[in-house]
């Protein structure tokens, strides 16, 4: 069944691997896999977004609004953001960590962590809402941040894959020497707890 | 043949490869930098593979491969096609022996680039072909046609993907052991030499040539009429992916043309969709070049809709909602309640420089130095360093095309005599186009200060190598040349290096070619970030902290943020210890130490 995956985040937190991965266990599964991605100027500290489009061959490489199954966001104001994308009742995973622009330090611009919180509740009840920064760390290297909240939508039923495919993909879009690190980053996220806000 | 997915521009590299090119040049440029790059990472034995000085060099390197009989490919961004432009317009009058692709790189947004401009349009003022992608898969199979259609036609052939096309990725059927097509050396023929008599005869069987491959791309399977109905579509690029999409969730019934080849038109096809139906919406994105030959077509038959008729908008990136809502009242479709979601203040998250950023030292210095003139006029370039112009740095008050910062700045010099003017730009665009406006400098007398910021790589795009690391495209040595002494030769009296993060030297430095008379440069060299390894320093706050905000306002660091009581953190992950805020730090609250163990 086609289904579509946006995932959100700032610039240098590894979306687009997580998109690689994924699309990579579309093609493990024989699925057809659409993907856009924001790649260029944006990566520096910008909003990124990755879009898949699963199954289904003629479609926008974009998601539309109100069409996105499920959203990965590794930032709270960054799922806000895609909040138009969602379906009614679409599967969110959302890291708690507030990524603040400089530009608000500077008193341009702003940062309403309350407001996106509430309204991340209670647009998505059913959201897991997860801490990535610490499980990270402890695989080895933040970086894997994004590995973490791939387990942690495969773990919350987030996705049209089963961990084991998704183990496989990542075999494949990972530096052999990086494997271990991120397959140890991918089971603690499998388990990462919610948590709440 | 093997199935994977593939990236748009991976799609075009290995199209190439499997089409048996044995040349590629290129100069990077967002969208269109990873066609180059997928060529470098395969490292096919016998294929050369090049990054350019420049997209005119770039371009006239494939062309004589392509002179002597071998398949070559040349890539750019749009914007780069203006700088090769003057060989393009001469070579298809020229034309080509073996088959060569131009694989331009159109930016509709645009997402990282100065204009909008259509690349469609340009073959069609180059009377050249052109082949315009709805898909990474479509790319593939479109390359090896552009091969076959430019060796037939003995002209070069566009490949114009957008955005869309080179940064989707999708599952791509290839075939890269296909053999290299093999060279059978050069001929000496007088018709290679452009000269007046010869461009005469051969602008007319270039106009010869354009019917003639209109009715061949008839045959084509990238144009086609698909649906029913009288209600006309026609669409070209990315904007098919809308229409389809758009189309299937409205159940309408439209007669859709799918335009693979913007220019020329298909011939018969055209015809036949003009005469199918009542009316004609065009959903293209820039210019209106399917819109404009369907107006002359049709000549008045049927209406023809679309950015005349301000249907369609004219700039920016379409997408499915825009085509949706497009589509719905053309076909008198009852119109959709707008559900706006009325979300609250985000933030805005402009592109910045990277925490430990050279230039970021570089402007700082460079601001210090000048405060005390009159007036200073900061011109910039095109890279990352077109950053420097956000607060609080705001030290890029120009910026306009690759190379023109030194340019504009004699000209502001000229024309507002009370202001020294500095210019800026990185290592790449120096030997890009910087030089000539160096040389330009130099013998017009103009008294300016160039500030090279040398940073070793071709950094906004991803780290490619240019004449002065040392290094080509696929990792082999090279000689390196010298940025000092490019500029000594052009007669720059006043030349001097510094490391920015020096900071204290790197001021003296600017101040010393700011008050020189005449043209002065200095060269800021420090590696870009993103070639560090682990950073080994790292900056700490210490108790003596005053709270006064001075590190984040001046020099906007994004590893410094106030905490809750107004006290500078240091985000231990992203700072590389670089120190330019404890030279900022008026208390000596920031010091500079080693990474404990990590």
């Amino acid at each position: 069944m086609a289904s579509s995956i946006v995932i959100a985040g700032v610039g240098g937190q590894g979306t687009l691997l997580a998109s690689k991965i994924l699309a990579a266990a579309a093609g493990e599964k024989g699925l057809f896999v659409r993907t856009s991605e924001t790649i260029g100027m944006a990566q520096r500290g910008g909003s990124v977004s990755s879009h898949l489009r699963i199954d289904a061959k003629e479609l926008s490489p974009i998601i539309p609004m109100h069409h996105a199954d499920a959203l990965l966001a590794f930032e709270p104001a960054e799922a806000v953001r895609m909040l138009p994308k969602l379906k009614p009742g679409a599967k969110c995973v959302v890291d708690t960590d507030k990524v603040v622009p400089t530009n608000v330090a500077l008193g341009r611009g702003v940062y309403l962590a309350e407001e996106y919180i509430a309204l991340l509740k209670e647009k998505c009840p059913a959201a897991l809402f997860i801490k990535g920064a610490p499980l990270a760390l402890s695989a080895g290297d933040i970086r894997t941040l994004n590995i973490v909240i791939l387990g942690a939508a495969a773990g919350a039923g987030a996705l049209p894959f089963t961990p084991r495919e998704i183990r496989a993909a990542m075999a494949e879009c990972v530096k052999p020497k990086l494997l271990a690190m991120n397959e140890k980053a991918f089971e603690l996220g499998l388990k990462a707890p919610g948590v709440r806000w | 043949m093997s199935v994977k997915v593939c990236m748009g521009n991976e799609a075009i590299a290995l199209g190439a490869l499997a089409a048996g090119v044995s040349v590629a040049a290129g100069y990077p440029g967002t969208p269109s930098t990873e066609i180059i790059e997928t060529l470098v990472g395969i490292h096919k034995p016998g294929v050369s593979v090049q990054w350019s000085t420049n997209e005119k060099a770039a371009l006239e390197v494939a062309a004589g491969a392509a002179y002597a009989g071998a398949r070559s490919l040349c890539t750019m961004k749009q914007v780069g096609l203006n700088v090769a432009s003057d060989p393009l317009m001469s070579l298809s009058y020229i034309g080509v022996k073996g088959g060569m692709v131009i694989a331009v790189a159109d930016d509709p947004g645009p997402w990282s680039s100065q204009t909008e401009q259509d690349t469609r349009s340009f073959a069609k003022h180059a009377n050249l072909p052109v082949f315009d992608p709805s898909s990474p898969e479509e790319a593939y199979m479109m390359v090896l046609s552009a091969y076959e259609f430019s060796e037939k036609y003995s002209l070069p052939a566009f490949l114009r993907p957008t955005t869309r096309v080179c940064h989707a990725s999708a599952d791509v059927d290839f075939d890269i052991d296909a053999e290299i097509k093999k060279s059978d050396g050069f001929e000496k023929r007088p018709e290679w030499c452009i000269f007046p008599a010869l461009s005469y005869r051969r602008h007319g069987e270039l106009e010869e040539k354009q019917g003639e491959m209109a009715r061949d791309f008839d045959k084509m399977p990238y144009n086609r009429i698909e649906g029913c109905g009288r209600k006309g579509v026609a669409v070209s690029g990315v904007s098919y992916l809308y229409a389809k999409e758009a189309i299937a969730e409205l159940g309408a019934d439209v007669l859709l043309y799918k335009v693979g080849t913007p220019y020329p038109m298909p011939e018969r096809l055209t015809k036949k969709f003009i005469s199918s139906v009542d009316s004609i919406l065009v959903v293209e994105e820039l210019d209106p070049v399917v819109e404009e030959q369907l107006l002359i077509e049709a000549a008045g038959r049927v209406p023809v809709l679309g950015k005349r008729s301000c249907d369609m908008p004219k700039n920016g990136e379409y997408s499915f909602e825009i085509v949706k809502k497009a589509l719905i009242k053309y076909l008198g479709l009852p119109q959709e309640k707008e559900e706006r979601e009325e979300l609250p203040q985000l933030p805005v998250r402009p592109p910045v420089l990277c925490a430990g950023c050279p230039h970021r030292a570089s402007f700082y210095a460079a601001k210090v130095a000048t405060k005390d003139l009159k007036k200073a006029i900061y011109c910039g370039d095109i890279g990352c360093y077109t950053l420097g112009n956000a607060a609080p740095l705001n030290m890029v008050d120009t910026c306009l095309c690759m190379g023109a910062g030194i340019t504009i700045a004699q000209g502001l010099a000229l024309a507002d005599a009370g202001a020294k003017c500095l210019a800026f730009i990185g290592d790449s665009t120096f030997f890009h186009t910087g030089i000539p406006g160096v040389i330009n400098a130099v013998y017009q007398g103009t008294d300016i200060t160039v500030i090279v910021l040398d940073n070793r790589t071709t950094a906004m795009t991803g780290q490619q190598p240019h004449p002065g690391t040392g290094k080509r495209a696929l990792g082999d040595d090279a000689p390196a040349l010298d940025i000092e002494t490019i500029l000594r030769a052009c007669g720059v009296k006043l030349v001097s290096r510094v490391n920015p993060f020096d900071f204290e030297s790197a001021v003296g430095a600017i101040r010393e070619a700011v008050g020189f008379a005449g043209v002065s440069a200095v060269i800021a060299e420090a590696p870009c970030v993103a070639q560090l390894k682990k950073p080994a320093a790292i900056c700490f706050v210490n108790d003596k902290c005053i709270k006064c905000g001075r590190c984040i306002k001046e020099i906007g660091c994004p590893a410094i943020t106030p905490d809750e009581a107004g006290r500078a953190v240091v985000n231990a992950p992203l700072c590389t210890g670089c120190g330019l805020c404890a030279c900022v730090c008026p208390v000596s609250a920031i010091e500079r130490g080693e990474r404990n163990g990590k």
